[in-house]
């Protein structure tokens, strides 16, 4: 099947003929295949915002071009708002641009925008209230009564309300605290196993994307250092550490073990992987 | 886009034109100004123009730098010297067309009209382009100090001003964050007419004016949390003090002055 998004060969150059001059992004070449959950990993000044801002045409490649199913998304600069409508991009601290004077109506944008009206803006609205846990008596309030979590929430359903069919998320949890985090993650969960979209989340943190994701991007220094499943590039753990990135403390656990001799493969990243490899090790009969 | 203003951006360096006291810039700014306004005639302008020459030189920030922070004013410069070129009374006119005509003093008006506008922005430029924020606002709550006499809050204002230079980048960086976000929903800035314009901006505006304000608030708990209560018995980290470099600088500047308005009773 083909990718739903291609990203070949991109570059993007920020104050070029300036004596600023930086490349932000260099040579990237990757596919997001349909309805996958893509995690993208890497250091602030990898290039991941600017990467992703790509993705949607908010940011024009220097060089390079992006495909959406196989279509350059640059190749009617005058429509690159449908672009738009497609690739849904939830920046950081999204609740930051929350403007209108009820949450209902601040959904409303994105879809308003679109051309929606009446009862299909209605539907739209309350759909994605209802996918981030905002209930009905929520939607009439201002959204600056809300706390932060909720104005988060908020935000996300103005950008799911545009029913996008690849989400882009940049850290999403940031600045959360545990539960809200956990809690967000699942309505981000529960909306790609109902829809089956496609989903980019682009975080810092190793245990949120080795939890979530299916494949995993790993950007450094404006490059794609590796991509794969997250076993193919936990595998590649100390090499992820020397390029001065982290892997999953359960990643952690295992690769110690193995250094101190313990048979197992440190590409685990959950808590119950490892636990299954220990059993079968004591099972094995070599004592620990 | 809107990271492109460079109007009062510094430019860090270390000649003799960023570490004259801040005092003395905004002095001979001042006294600039004053002489550009009293030259009449070529010999007066080139004073000033050779004047702003060896200042540029001594300073070492590059000539593009300073034409290119003429470039959102080239509108009002040109404006104004067609205004001028087309509308000065004179006896003889060599083109008229309805309410148009051309003098040769319409032209020279307009000529004089545009060098002035062009070196009094390149001169204030240069100062600010030489002159940190922070030394600008100290060197002016110094140079205003005596009016606090007549119950100036003139400490006040000057914390404003700091203030505000300070948050100017910040705010610039806000508002291409909400913009690019808004524009992830679908806003449409460019089309439309100009009603459709103004109602697209409310989107930036809210969240741009929200934030402004947490910020502030923040800024003063954090400025409280450090005991600030304003001017009274507050001591400065780097107190200004004149040195030997500033009177000559200020020297030179009034010898220039006066020789542009020697020039001006000559009729040069």
């Amino acid at each position: 099947m083909e990718p739903i998004l291609q990203v070949k060969d991109l570059t993007h150059t920020y104050g070029a003929g300036t004596p600023f001059q930086r490349s932000a992004v260099e040579h990237m070449s990757f596919d997001v295949n349909e309805g996958e959950f893509l995690g993208i990993i890497g250091h602030t000044g990898s290039g991941k915002s600017t990467l992703i801002q790509h993705l949607n045409g908010l940011l024009q490649p220097t060089a390079g071009e992006i495909l959406l199913r196989g279509k350059n998304i640059w190749a009617e600069p005058k429509k690159i708002r449908e672009v738009r409508f497609k690739v849904g991009l939830v920046f950081q601290y999204p609740e930051y641009q929350l403007f209108e004077e009820t949450v209902y109506k601040d959904i409303a944008f994105g879809p308003a925008n679109q051309g929606k009206t009446g009862d299909e803006l209605d539907h739209a609205v309350r759909e994605a209230a209802k996918l981030v846990g905002i209930r009905d008596d929520q939607l009439e309030k201002s959204p600056f009564e809300l706390s932060g979590g909720q104005k988060r929430r908020v935000a996300l359903a103005g950008v799911l309300a545009m029913e996008p069919e690849v989400l882009v998320l940049d850290e999403p949890t940031a600045g959360l605290d545990p539960a809200g985090r956990e809690n967000l993650m699942a309505n981000i969960r529960d909306y790609h196993r109902n829809k089956g979209k496609t989903i980019i989340l682009v975080s810092h943190s190793m245990d949120e994307i080795a939890r979530n994701v299916d494949r995993i991007l790993v950007l450094k220094n404006a490059h794609v250092l590796m991509q794969g499943t997250p076993a193919e590039v936990f595998a590649r753990g100390e090499e992820l550490l020397s390029a001065g990135l982290d892997v999953p403390q359960i990643t952690r656990i295992a690769m110690e073990l193995k250094r101190r001799g313990v048979d197992i493969d440190p590409a685990v990243y959950t808590v119950e992987a490892l636990e299954r490899q220990l059993l079968a090790l004591r099972k094995g009969g070599a004592g620990c | 886009m809107l990271k492109d203003i460079t109007l009062g951006q510094y430019f860090p360096g270390n000649s003799i034109a960023h570490r004259l006291d801040p005092r003395t810039k905004i002095l001979l700014v001042t006294l600039y100004i004053i002489a550009l306004f009293s030259a009449k005639g070529w010999m007066g302008y080139a004073v000033m123009a050779v004047t702003l020459a060896a200042c540029v030189k001594v300073s070492h920030v590059g000539l593009r730098a300073l034409v290119r922070g003429l470039k959102p004013l080239v509108f009002i410069i040109a404006f104004t010297g067609i205004l001028n070129m087309f509308f000065t009374p004179d006896t003889h006119y060599l083109w008229e067309w309805g309410i148009l005509r051309v003098s040769v003093k319409g032209i020279e008006n307009a000529l004089f009209m545009v060098i002035r506008i062009m070196l009094l922005v390149m001169g204030t430029f240069l100062m600010t382009y030489t002159t940190s924020p922070i030394r600008l606002t100290d060197g002016l709550e110094s140079l205003l100090n005596p009016l606090k006499k007549i119950h100036v809050p003139v400490h006040e204002l000057a914390m404003m001003m700091a203030i505000a230079l300070r948050f100017i980048p910040t705010l610039i960086e806000e508002t291409d964050k909400i913009m690019s976000a808004q524009k992830a929903r679908g806003a449409d800035f460019d089309s439309g007419n100009i009603f459709q314009k103004a109602k697209a901006l409310v989107p930036i505006l809210v969240p741009l004016f929200i934030s402004a304000f947490r910020r502030a608030d923040e800024l003063a708990t954090a400025m409280e949390c450090r005991c600030y209560h304003g001017g009274e018995g507050r001591t400065k980290l780097h107190v200004l003090k004149y040195q030997r470099r500033d009177y000559v600088a200020l020297a030179g500047g009034a010898v220039i002055l006066a020789l542009v308005v020697v020039l001006r009773r000559l009729g040069a």
